[in-house]
Formats: structure tokens, sequence, C-alpha cells
């Protein structure tokens, strides 16, 4: 997590060769990442049917999708590259790009939509500077949706770093998203 | 030694859990846990901890009790009383209950719930039977009440024709949302040719407003397993999946947990009760495509690629996974099959209508006063459901439509409140049984906001394999939106119309031909309301600019 939490203000996309850095400190110039990937490849067996379970995996480590990693997986699996990005490319869940420290995901499934799940990311884009889909430049935060987290006896719901927020009201949101650390932009915030 | 017997564990557990004094259920369900129900748990551990009742008091956080809006619940059961039922129990209320009502056995007044409550006295309970009731992390909870038995006795006493049988003449239809005849499907599969046949169990739940499938899985997994058990032996499977969405990771712990615990018990893996039936079943995860519960996206996505649908037939009994012949069946259907066995087909058939046996799980949500999980008979009408066990709608607001089958249903309007909830009666008004999102609108929504919602939702989740479901939609959205915002005309309602009868009679699959639904059923029943939207943009439109400068003028 932590160096993840870097790369992306260092501007440059290339997480692995700093994360690499970091990690070599110790003479084996292994990335301990790798070695948590390896092992979830042994537990599927290498089998080319696990490549969404793989692919999970690859996501939980790394944060997201990296083509560095993807092409690993084409090669550990036996699979065209072409067929690992198409699957991945498919599936909602999976990202191609670091997310931001902290996450807030407002469900906007039919129960939270009738309750106003608009008025809650309209907030948080305004209050915080982050559209809807993206991380913020600073890395903070990232705004996501979410297709029903199944809690719609608590509509509408949001999300911060996992933790549910029922009956959210855009007050309580921002409260929550303050109490998690994230506050409006260091410089150039709402005028 | 080899072979489980359910009836010493059973036993065991009944010592165990009799040896208590009182019981004390806490709701452990996800909608109790974000509105303090941990805390509560946690108040009445404490109180039970230091006044030193570990051995006289049990706690336990059980699967989901039903009525959402007021969690967290909690339950409290003292040998010889009748039981209480506390809602809106946070820290400090937990803490009364736990100090006055289980320590000094006096019931608290305030904050009880009756359990005459219509939102639980109108329900019948096949499925969520143990919901609220039991632990669901552990087996012999599940045994003490009953499981396993069917699964014993159909390997040990019944032929596999004689499950099917049986399956059959309940008259059980797929909960997912086409109510196919669950009993057709297994004989297909029975019959079929090969050795190397799966089940699986559809916990796909994709429909963005409901959790029927996602509790029974957290809070009953073995019911799954055994259902899906029994499935497999009447059809001679001998691999089974279980299908879930990556965003229920609590569904995928308790699954795997309740695997491991059935696989030590004997009652799932090899020579299942001593016999060479064997059986094993494997989790497999989503990652997020709404596609993927249509039974060839599924399968698709089961075997590591994109989740795109093939044409049917072949239907998945003839080739399936690997090309070998399978079964998918919704969780829900599969939950009732033990049931069914233990009870009988009779009983079963019992419970519902004609033509729609037994109960239907809905996920209760919206505008109502009490939402949450509901088990109800089919039949029930609609306005049962929303003025009885919901309360009405919530703030005393009129009733506008309640929406079921999510993007793939329509809306029922006030006028149609007294409609049987059963599947012949949902499709003769536009809509469908679904696989049990219920969600009620009052007058401060907007139907074709509610159109463009769907639609973009189904637009969003089109695989993109066939044209007139990736165009179509994207179209249908544009002229949504176009309409929403105003500046729409009453030829866009034409053409959406017309293009909406074209995506339904053209697409490939399920989420194409049913993704016209919402907007056709509101364009129905609320057609006035697309109308008075148009009819602001219309007028200047058609007869240019003038008419609005000269309002503009004037004012």
């Amino acid at each position: 997590m932590a160096d993840q939490r870097t790369t992306p203000t260092a501007g440059a996309e290339r997480p692995t060769p700093a994360a690499k850095a970091a990690a070599a400190g110790n003479g084996s110039a292994e990335d301990p990442r790798e070695k948590m990937l390896t092992t979830q490849l042994k537990k599927v067996r290498y089998r080319a049917d696990a490549l969404i379970e793989v692919l999970h995996a690859v996501q939980d480590i790394y944060g997201f999708l990296d083509p560095v990693q993807l092409l690993r997986v084409a090669t550990e699996l036996q699979l065209p590259p072409s067929r690992v990005l198409g699957v991945a490319t498919f599936y909602h869940l999976f990202t191609f790009e670091p997310k931001g420290e902290h996450t807030c995901t407002v469900c906007t499934g039919t129960a939270c939509f009738v309750k106003g799940a608009d008025e809650l990311i309209a907030a948080v884009e305004r209050e915080l500077g982050v559209p809807e889909g993206q991380t913020r430049e600073d890395g903070v935060l990232s705004l996501l949706q979410a297709r029903c987290v199944g809690a719609c006896g608590l509509a509408p719901v949001a999300l911060v770093d996992g933790v549910v927020v029922g009956k959210a009201t855009s007050d309580m949101l921002l409260t929550a998203l303050d109490k998690a650390g994230v506050g409006p932009m260091a410089d150039g915030g709402a005028s | 030694m080899s072979t489980p017997d359910l009836f010493d564990i059973a036993q065991k557990e009944a010592e165990a859990q009799g040896a208590f004094i009182s019981t004390v259920l806490c709701c452990g369900s996800t909608a109790c846990l974000t509105s303090g129900g941990q805390a509560a748990r946690d108040a009445v551990d404490e109180v039970v901890a230091s006044n030193g009742l570990e051995r006289d008091v049990r706690v336990v956080s059980t699967g989901c009790m039903g009525l959402c809006s007021r969690g967290p619940l909690v339950k409290v059961r003292r040998r010889g009383e009748d039981e209480v039922l506390y809602a809106d129990v946070d820290g400090a209320a937990a803490r009364e209950i736990a100090e006055r009502h289980v320590v000094g056995g006096e019931a608290v007044e305030h904050g009880q719930l009756s359990l005459d409550h219509p939102f639980f006295a109108r329900q019948v309970r096949v499925v969520l039977e143990h919901l609220g009731e039991h632990d669901p992390n552990r087996i012999e909870d599940y045994i003490l009440r009953g499981g396993y038995k069917a699964l014993e006795r159909a390997v040990l006493e019944m032929t596999p024709e004689a499950v099917v049988d049986e399956v059959l003449k309940s008259g059980l239809r797929g909960r997912g949302g086409g109510g196919y005849p669950a009993g057709n499907k297994w004989s297909l599969l029975a019959k079929a040719p090969g050795d190397d046949k799966s089940v699986i169990a559809n916990g796909d739940e994709g429909d963005p407003g409901a959790y029927m499938d996602r509790t029974v899985m957290e809070d009953d997994p073995h019911r799954v397993l055994e259902g899906l058990a029994l499935c497999a032996y009447a059809t001679g499977a001998t691999r089974g999946f279980i299908y879930v969405r990556a965003e229920y990771p609590v569904a995928v712990r308790r699954l795997e947990q309740a695997i491991r615990q059935a696989k030590r018990n004997k009652v799932l893996g090899k020579s299942i009760f001593g016999t060479d039936f064997a059986f094993d079943v494997e989790i497999r995860i989503g990652a997020g495509a709404f596609v993927c519960g249509e039974e060839t996206a599924l399968m698709a996505s089961i075997m590591g690629g994109r989740g795109t649908p093939v044409l049917r037939p072949p239907y998945p009994t003839e080739r399936g996974l690997w090309g070998n012949p399978s079964l998918i069946q919704n969780v829900e259907t599969l939950a009732n099959v033990p049931t069914i066995l233990n009870r009988g087909a009779e009983w079963f058939a019992s419970i519902g209508t004609e033509r729609s046996r037994g109960t239907k799980v809905f996920a209760l949500a919206g505008k109502l006063e009490n939402t949450g999980l509901i088990e109800v008979p089919m039949g029930i009408t609609l306005r049962e459901i929303v003025e009885d066990i919901g309360g009405g709608v919530a703030g005393g607001r009129p009733f506008k439509a309640a929406q079921t089958g999510g993007p793939s249903g329509g809306c029922i309007p006030a006028k149609h409140l007294d409609t049987s909830m059963d599947y012949e009666s949902l499709q003769a008004l536009g809509s469908i049984m679904g696989s049990g999102g219920l969600i009620v609108m009052d007058d401060e929504v907007k139907m074709p906001e509610v159109a463009r919602f769907f639609m973009q939702f189904c637009m969003d989740e089109s695989c993109g394999k066939c044209l007139p479901c990736r165009a179509g939609t994207h179209e249908l959205h544009e002229l949504l939106k176009k309409v929403c915002a105003g500046e729409g005309t009453l030829l866009d309602l034409d053409r959406l119309e017309t293009l909406c009868e074209v995506v339904r009679d053209n697409s490939l699959c399920g989420l194409g031909q049913t993704a016209p639904n919402p907007v056709l059923s509101t364009l129905h029943y609320f057609r006035e309301e697309y109308e008075a939207l148009v009819a602001g943009a219309a007028v200047p439109q058609a007869s240019a600019q003038p008419g609005v400068n000269a309002q503009d003028g004037s004012a």
C-alpha cells in the first residue's frame, strides 16, 4: 500500500521499478509482491480457467492490473496476452489505474437511485473536487459507483474505504470522509 | 465412523444449546451491522462477561431477521418465557436489555417489536426459515434444525428418479426470473448422456436492487450446498459450482467455510453417507458483469473467459461446461429443495397458486415504512405486501408504482395493486416476477427518469456481442436522456417505442430482449408523464422560435 501511494504522485507510470527499488534493499532484487502472486498461481495450479481468480489476485496484490503483470499472467497460464487483456477489460471490477489512497463508493442500485444517490455523488464531486469515476489529482481520493452493494434496506448507501454508511445524507458522507482523513484539495479548492 | 451420524450431531448440539438459560440472538446481517449491530453485540457480550454468565447465556450473531429498516434487531429468549424482539438497538439500548432482561429477568418495555407485527405475521418462511434463528457459521446448528436429513434420506433410501419426481410434483419453478419448471430441467440433465455432468448454483445476483440470494448464501450456506448436492444426486452430476458475485465477499467466505465443514462431516466429497455417491463443490467468483446471470455467459465466465452469451439451443443440459451437460439453477430455487424433500411435494404444492407454487423471497425496498427481506406465499396481492407488510408508503405519501424484475422488469401502477404476485399475472401486466427485487415508488419519483436509469444500466452492461443490444440500448438511452431533459418531441416517443420493439425482438440473449421492458411499461402506464415532458419542447421545435421569444418578451 505504502509504495502505491507514492507512485501516482511521482508522475511517471512505472510503479514496478520504483517498487523493486524499494524492495531491493535485501540483496535478492525480488519484489515481495511477485512472490505473493506466485503463491496464488500455485493455489490455482496454473489452470487457465482460473484466469478471473488470478486477475482478482493481481488486483488485490498490486491495487490495479499493471500491464507488466498481465503479461506475466499470460505466460504463466499459457494463454495469449490478447485473451488475458480481453477478459480483464470485460469485467467492471478490474481497473487499470492505481486507485487513490481512499475510496468513496456510492451505490447506484435502484433503491439508492430512488432515494437520491445522485445527490451524494454531486456533493462529493462538488465539495472534495473529484469527478465521478476518477481519482483526484493529489491521489488522495477515488470516487466510484457500485451497482448495488445489497444493503437496499438502508438506501441510499455509500462506502468509505469499504465501510458502509447507511441511510446516508450528503453531510453524513462528507463527515465520514473527513473522519477518514479526506479533506478538500490543498490548493485551488472550492471558491 | 465413516458415515456421519446426523442424529448424534444434532443431539449433542441440542444438549449444548439446552444448557444455556437464555439466548440472545443479535442480527449479524450487513444492514444491522452497518447501523450499529456490532456495538450492540459487544455491549451484550460485555454485560454477560462482567456478570460471569458465559455458561448461562448464549450470544449468537444470526442471519438476517428481515426488518432491515428497524435494525439493529436483537431477540432475547429465556427458558420457559416468550421471546422478545427489540428494534433499533444501539449500544446503550443493548446494554440496558442485557442488564435488565438477560441478567435481571425483566423485559425492557420500550423498543419492543411485537412478533404479531404484520411484517412478520404475514410471511410464510420456507427458504428463510432458519434466518435470525441459527448461527450461519456452524454446521451443527444447521443439522440440529434438520439439515442434511433430506440428503441422507435421498442418498440412502431414494433413487435419483424418485428425487426428480418429487421436485417435478412440487411444481417448483426457477426463482431467478425465468420461472422454468425446475423438475423439467433436472430430468433433462438426468437423461443426458455422459459421466462428467455439472450442476451450477447461480449466485450472480445482478438486479441492482435485490439481495435475496446474497442473504441466503451468507446466512444459510449449508441449505444452498444441500440443495445443490440433492440436485447432483438426482441428475447424476459429479461436479458442482457456485458462481458468486465478487461484490459479496462475506457470501464467498461463508460458503467456503461451509464447504470445508461439509467435507469434514462427510456430507460432501467422496462416498457421501458411506455410499458411492461423490460430489464436490467449487466456488467461482465473478468480476462485475450483469450479463453473467445469463446461463451461457455464466458458463463462459466459470471457464475463465469473457462473459458473452451464445445462442441457445443447444441448451446447457445438452452442451454446457467444457462441452458437457450442465444445469444452472438459481440459489433460491436450490434452497427450496431440502424442504420439499423433508416435508413432501404435496405440502409444498399446497402453498401458492395453481401455476406458481411455493413462496417467493422479495427484497422490499424504496419508499416504504418497513423495508427488508420478506418471504411470502405466491398469489399474495401487491397491496398486502405494500400496505400490510411494508406498512404503507413512507411519510403517508401516495403510492405511485412498484417495480419488479429490475432492469428486465416493469412497473405496476396503483390501479393494479390488487394483482396476485405470481409469474403469469405479473407477465400479463408487462412486468416479470424477476429474481425478487421489489421497489416501491411514491409520487415524487419521475417515471421517465426511472426508465432512463434502467436503460443506462443495460447500456453499461451490454456485452457488445450483438448489434441490436449494443447499439440499441445506447440509442434508447440517448432518446430517454433527450426526453428527460425536456428536449424531446412526440416523434421521439414514437421512435422510442419502435426501437424498443426492434431491440426486444432481435437481441441475442435475455439482457437485450428484456432491456426495453422498463421503458415500454412506463410508457404504457405513465404516458402522460412523457407527454408532459415533450409538450414543452414539441411546440417551439415544431413552429420554430417565435413562440418562445414572444413569451420571453412578454415576461
